[in-house]
C-alpha cells in the first residue's frame, strides 16, 4: 500500500523550472532513495512535500493527506531532517529533543522519557548534559536526527542524512533507518552517498534537471543496464597477452584487460568456463580466480545521469567543507 | 491543547533563551537611566512625571522592536526557524507565541523606569489600570513593527538597520520631543498614522494628565493598529517564509 503519491509536480521560479513534472509512489514501510547532482530538484521536491515550498503544480498526498491542503496535518505525521543542524546552540541535548518534541503537542512526562530514551539510544546520554554548540558534527547530526523521529512519525524525510560525518557515526545512523523501517517507518532519503543508498533503500529515483529519469528497486535498476554477462579471470602472471588469441577462439565474446593480471569476458549469453580454463591450462596459466561481474548502482548512476559519481560527492564534500 | 503546549514550549524557550540573558537585562536597566541623565543634563532640572510617559514608551518601542526582529532574523539564519515553520501548529499560534514574549519584555521594560521614578516622585495621581493597558498596547504595536521588520531582513544587521529606519521618525513624530500641533502639517498628518502617538497620548493622560485626545478614542485605534498590523505580518509571513 502507498503511503505517498506524487503527481505532475512542478515548481518554477520565474522561467527556470526547478521541478519538472516529477510523478512517483511509496510504499509503507518503504526506504525510498532520491538522487541526484546539486540543483537537479531534490530539495525543492523535498521541500514542496514537507510544505516550505509551495507547488506551482500538481499534487502531493500522503496517507490520503493532499499536502497542499492540509499541510499542518500532513506535518503531524512527518518527522523532517534537513541536511543542515537546526537545534538550538544554547540549549543542551536533552532540552532540545524535549522542545522538538513539545511543538508536536507531546506531554511533559512523555517527551522526557522519550528524550532520556533517544539520548540513550544515540549513546548522546551524557552529551545530552551539554549544550548542542558544543557538539561534534557527528553528535550534532545523531541529535537532528532523534529530533526528527521523537514524535514516532509515520514518515520520515532525511535529507543528506550522513553528508560530511565520521564512519561509525555514519554506520549508526544507516543501522538506525534500516530500524525504523523494521518498526513500519517509511522513510525518504536524499543523498549523493550512493553506497549509502544501495546499502539501505528498497527503491531509488534519480533525478536530473527537475525531471525523474530512473526509477526502481536497486535489482530493477541494475537490469536496466545490465546487458549480458561479464567474467573477470585472474593469474598470478600477465595475461593479456593471450587477449587477441582468446578472442579469435571464442567467438561472440568480447575480450577486454583488465588491471593487474585480469581479462574480462563478456557476452550476450552464458559463458562456459570449463573451456577457458583448459584454454589457460594448456598454456602453463594457472587462473586462480574467475569471477561473475555485476554492475553496481553507482554504474546506473552513472549511465542514467552521465555525472560521474565521484564527482558528485566531491561536490557536496566541498559543500558541506565549506559551510 | 497541542497548541497551548507548543505554544508555551515557543515562549519559554525564548524567554530563556533570549529575553532573560544579562544583556537584555541590563538594556532594559542602562537604556531609561540614560535617557533620564540626559534629559537631566540638558535641562538642569527635571519633571520626573511628565518625563516619565516619554521615557515608558521609548523603553518599550526600543526593546520589542530590536528584539524580535533580531530574535526571528538570527533563527531564520541558523534555520531554527524553520523547525516552528514545519511544526503542526498553525501559522497564528507559532506567531503568537513569537510576539508574546516580546510583548512581556517590552511590559516589564516599560515598568521598570516607573518603579525608579517612584523613589523621586509622587505617583499617587497615576491612574494604573489605565498605565498598563496602554503599556500592553504599546508593547504589541511595536512587537508587530519588529515582527514586520524580520519578515523583510535576511541578515541580522538588516534588522537593526530596519528598525532604526522605523523607530527614530516614530520617536520625533509621535509628540514625544515635540508636541504634535506645532509640527508642519505634513508631519503632523503622519504623526497620527503611527501607533506610538496614541500609546504616548494616553500614558500622558493617565500620568501626567496632559493628554491631547481621550483615551476612549486611542485605546480602539491602537487596537485597530494591532489588527492591522498582525494581518500584514501573518499575510507577509505566507508570501515570504513559505516560498
Amino acid at each position: 500500500m502507498d503511503i505517498v503519491n506524487v503527481t505532475n509536480l512542478k515548481k518554477t521560479y520565474g522561467d527556470f523550472a526547478a521541478v519538472n513534472g516529477v510523478d512517483f509512489s511509496i510504499g509503507q514501510g518503504e526506504i525510498f532513495g532520491f538522487l541526484g547532482p546539486n540543483g537537479a530538484g531534490k530539495t525543492s521536491t523535498i521541500n514542496m512535500m514537507i510544505g516550505l515550498a509551495k507547488p506551482t503544480e500538481g499534487t502531493i498526498i500522503i496517507k490520503g493527506i493532499d499536502v497542499r491542503k492540509q499541510v499542518k496535518k500532513a506535518q503531524s505525521i512527518m518527522g523532517i531532517v534537513p541536511d543542515e543542524s537546526n537545534l538550538y546552540d544554547e540549549l543542551d541535548g536533552f532540552e532540545n529533543l524535549c522542545f522538538c518534541a513539545s511543538l508536536y503537542g507531546m506531554r511533559k512526562e512523555e517527551r522526557e522519557s522519550k528524550a532520556k530514551q533517544l539520548l540513550d539510544e544515540f549513546r548522546l546520554t551524557e552529551a545530552g548534559k551539554r549544550p548542542f554548540k558544543a557538539y561534534s558534527k557527528g553528535m550534532r547530526r545523531k541529535l537532528v536526527i532523534a529530533a526528527g523521529i521523537i514524535h514516532s512519525p509515520q514518515i520520515l524525510f532525511l535529507d543528506e542524512p550522513t553528508t560530511g560525518i565520521d564512519i561509525e557515526s555514519a554506520r549508526q545512523i544507516r543501522e538506525l533507518i534500516v530500524e525504523l523501517k523494521n518498526q513500519g517507518t517509511t522513510v525518504f532519503i536524499t543523498t549523493h552517498y550512493i553506497e549509502d543508498a544501495e546499502r539501505i533503500c528498497d527503491r531509488i529515483a534519480f533525478i536530473v534537471s527537475g525531471k525523474i529519469i530512473a526509477i526502481g528497486s536497486i535489482p530493477e535498476l541494475m537490469e536496466s543496464i545490465s546487458h549480458g554477462y561479464m567474467i573477470r579471470l585472474s593469474a598470478e602472471e600477465s595475461i593479456m597477452k593471450y587477449a587477441a588469441d582468446l578472442q579469435a577462439r571464442f567467438e561472440g565474446c568480447n575480450i577486454k584487460a583488465s588491471q593487474n593480471n585480469s581479462l574480462v569476458l563478456a557476452s550476450q549469453n552464458r559463458i562456459p568456463l570449463l573451456p577457458v580454463i583448459q584454454y589457460f591450462d594448456e598454456k602453463g596459466v594457472s587462473i586462480y580466480e574467475a569471477r561473475q561481474l555485476s554492475p553496481t548502482l553507482e554504474d546506473v548512476f552513472v549511465k542514467v545521469t552521465g555525472i560521474e559519481a565521484e564527482k558528485l560527492e566531491k561536490e557536496k564534500e566541498k559543500g558541506v567543507a565549506g559551510k | 491543547m497541542k497548541s497551548w503546549i507548543a505554544f508555551w514550549s515557543i515562549l519559554k524557550k525564548d524567554i530563556q533563551n533570549y529575553y532573560l540573558k544579562p544583556p537584555n537585562i541590563s538594556w532594559g536597566i542602562i537604556f531609561p537611566l540614560s535617557w533620564t541623565l540626559m534629559q537631566f543634563i540638558r535641562s538642569g532640572s527635571l519633571n520626573i512625571i511628565e518625563f516619565l510617559p516619554g521615557l515608558m514608551s521609548m523603553s518599550i518601542l526600543f526593546g520589542t522592536t530590536s528584539m524580535l526582529a533580531v530574535t526571528i532574523t538570527f533563527e531564520r539564519k541558523g534555520r531554527s526557524f524553520e523547525r516552528l515553520l514545519l511544526a503542526p501548529i498553525s501559522l497564528n499560534t507559532m506567531v503568537l507565541a513569537k510576539i508574546t514574549g516580546a510583548v512581556l519584555f517590552g511590559i516589564l521594560n516599560a515598568f521598570i523606569p516607573a518603579a525608579v521614578a517612584a523613589f523621586f516622585a509622587d505617583l499617587t495621581g497615576v491612574n494604573w489600570g489605565v498605565v498598563l493597558l496602554a503599556v500592553c498596547l504599546i508593547s504589541i504595536t511595536s512587537t508587530l513593527l519588529g515582527l514586520l521588520i524580520a519578515v523583510s531582513a535576511k541578515e541580522v544587521f538588516e534588522a537593526q538597520t530596519f528598525s532604526n529606519f522605523f523607530r527614530f521618525p516614530m520617536l520625533f513624530l509621535c509628540g514625544l520631543f515635540i508636541p504634535i500641533h506645532e509640527l508642519p502639517a505634513f508631519f503632523r498628518l503622519l504623526s497620527y498614522c503611527l501607533p506610538l502617538t496614541y500609546g504616548t497620548d494616553i500614558l500622558n493622560g493617565a500620568i501626567a494628565q496632559t493628554n491631547t485626545m481621550p483615551s476612549l478614542l486611542c485605546i480602539p485605534v491602537l487596537l485597530a493598529f494591532a489588527v492591522f498590523l498582525f494581518v500584514i505580518c501573518r499575510y507577509n509571513i505566507n508570501r515570504k517564509w513559505i516560498l
